[in-house]
């Protein structure tokens, strides 16, 4: 059989019918990604040693009787923006080549200690600025369902892998939507947690007011697991909450019945995909007919969403980034005699344009008389987004929209035009404004055969909610069996 | 929003970037682009709208001030592109 087609949670239980080891499972990860890999270039990075070695603690704590909990022996992946003890990480930047992190992420710890193998570090946009993959260092990951198309971004090394079965679930960042765009661009799905919920210690950062990590599964009983080792606080990270998880797997299978869910009119406008709003549109009746009240809802300020999140992530970023300087670690420039010197030809040679691009932006943003007119202005519209969903989720317990505007666009469509790549996340990062958590399910298929996703937004710290209603839309289809045609040639048996 | 070159140059040295000519002019379009298409929160009144710093309130923020988890010297050494002894080492800023 190939085995890794089963979903995290069906492996999760042949592991502990003992039908199937970790070993095995890992090491039919590490052949598909030979096989498969060359063609979709999600992996930056594989660790067989470190994954095998993960993988045969796994199966002794299994025959010992000491398993510690769902994931133990699943074989999972990391984007590059998370610190990996020992194993070079770097966030898809030439910046950062050759640095090996002294310590783990909290995330990572988390899925150690859950005995997760870690199979190796995804692809992603250069420091996660971009929607499609393509300003990596390393070059574009292809879309598994079409090569010829990015994945989407920036986590699409993430949602590519396990849209090719190289992994059983792979961790994403998300600032703007780069949980949720590439999932609802590769059939997956992608959850972005509230702003807090989970620890970003660790977590290499580009805008700290937005960043959170989250899962990329295949289905949502996968993305509630993975979630439940990831969702804690952690002392170290001062924007952690201390508000206690829930078993996110218990009330999966609840339904809708009697759920409000506000459908907004600002998300169904200009720069939608035909296809894609029809797709959603269909899904909220799946949900009238589960039970579930659609209702029309307007949030007034998503139109200035765009904008303020552009001078404000880039502004974050441009103070965040200030710390690649040659001096401590990455890159350094060669042959330079004067400090500012090396500052500057240090960090002009390890950046890429969009990098470049953005720490422009916001050094502007931040810059002596532009200050109020941009970032203190943009914080203010931004609770003004914020309050828009708070008046909403008076009536409403969920908001409902596409999650892309578009389907996957082809590589290099939209990598000359800023502007172009950035209106990408114009439906997401919304959310990130707001710090709500949000989910992308998958919802069909275009007529040429690409996948497309809805996106459910929820109260802060209610991913039980936004799971349960994914759960219920999943459960009435068969996307989460469908694969790319590229893995009916892999064989990866086990 | 239109900027010049030399307003492009000012940004890159507050940044700590040096740009090549192509790069400049490039930047210079792309982000009269951008700042034009966010000139677009200057329409919306907000005088009496607090700026938001922390989406979440204040969280769980506080913790007792103690020291912990430290590196220690090797290891926030490992990474550092030039040392001297227990130091990273940097160019003569003293002339």
């Amino acid at each position: 059989m190939n085995c890794t087609a089963l979903s995290l949670t069906q492996l999760s239980g042949r592991l502990a019918e003992k039908a199937l080891s970790s070993v095995e499972a890992t090491e039919a990860c590490l052949r598909r990604v030979e096989q498969v890999d060359p063609k979709v270039k999600s992996f930056i990075r594989v660790d067989r040693d470190g994954a095998l070695r993960a993988a045969q603690a796994s199966d002794a704590r299994r025959a010992a009787g000491k398993t510690v909990g769902v994931l133990d022996g699943v074989p999972v992946a990391l984007k590059d923006m998370l610190l990996t003890e020992g194993l070079e990480t770097t966030a898809g930047s030439k910046i950062l080549r050759g640095f090996i992190p002294p310590y783990d992420a909290t995330v990572v710890r988390l899925l150690r200690e859950a005995g997760a193998p870690i199979l190796g570090k995804l692809n992603q946009d250069e420091f996660a600025m971009g929607s499609s993959t393509e300003s990596s260092a390393f070059g574009p990951t292809h879309n598994p369902w079409d090569l010829s198309r990015t994945p989407g971004g920036s986590s699409g090394g993430s949602a590519a892998a396990v849209a090719a079965q190289l992994c059983f679930g792979a961790l994403g960042t998300d600032t703007g939507g780069s949980i949720r765009q590439p999932a609802a661009m590769t059939n997956t799905v992608g959850v972005k947690p509230t702003y807090g919920r989970v620890s970003r210690y660790g977590v290499i950062a580009y805008a700290s007011s937005f960043d959170q990590v989250g899962p990329i599964t295949r289905t949502v009983a996968d993305a509630a697991a993975m979630l439940q080792v990831l969702a804690r606080h952690d002392a170290r990270d001062a924007t952690s909450h201390r508000v206690d998880a829930p078993d996110y797997s218990q009330g999966l299978e609840g339904g809708v019945r009697g759920l409000r869910i506000g459908v907004p009119k600002e998300y169904f406008g200009d720069g939608l995909d035909s296809e894609v709003g029809e797709a959603v549109q269909r899904a909220a009746k799946v949900f009238e007919k589960l039970g579930a009240t659609l209702t029309d809802i307007s949030l007034p300020h998503t139109r200035y969403a765009l904008a303020t999140y552009y001078v404000l992530a880039p502004a974050e970023a441009s103070s965040n980034l200030a710390r690649y300087d040659g001096i401590r670690y990455g890159h350094r420039a060669q042959g330079i005699k004067s400090l500012k010197d090396l500052y500057a030809t240090t960090r002009s040679e390890g950046f890429g344009p969009e990098v470049k691009r953005r720490i422009m932006l916001g050094t502007y943003a931040l810059s002596a008389g532009y200050y109020d007119a941009y970032y203190r202005k943009a914080q203010q519209v931004r609770t003004l987004v914020q309050r828009d969903f708070q008046s909403a989720f008076q009536n409403v317990d969920v908001v409902l929209s596409p999650t892309s505007p578009v389907p996957a666009f082809r590589l290099g469509e939209k990598t000359q035009s800023p502007l172009a790549m950035y209106l990408m996340d114009v439906l997401t990062l919304p959310c990130n404004l707001a710090g709500l958590p949000g989910v992308s399910v998958p919802c069909g298929f275009t007529r040429g055969g690409l996948p497309m996703g809805l996106q459910l937004l929820g109260r802060p710290f209610d991913e039980a909610g936004l799971l349960q209603a994914a759960r219920a839309f999943e459960r009435e289809h068969d996307f989460s069996s469908r694969w790319p045609p590229l893995t009916r040639d892999a064989r990866a048996d086990c | 929003m239109k900027l010049s070159v030399d307003d492009v140059r000012h940004v890159a040295r507050l940044a700590a970037l040096r740009l090549s000519p192509e790069e400049e002019n490039a930047f210079r379009g792309q982000l009269e682009d951008v700042l034009g298409a966010m000139s677009e929160l200057a329409t919306l009144p907000t005088a009496a709208v607090p700026a938001m710093c922390y989406v979440q309130g204040d969280g769980g923020a506080t913790r007792a001030d103690v020291v912990q988890g430290e590196l220690g010297l090797e290891k926030a050494l490992q990474n550092a592109p030039a040392r001297v002894g227990s130091h990273f080492a940097v160019p003569k800023i003293i002339e």
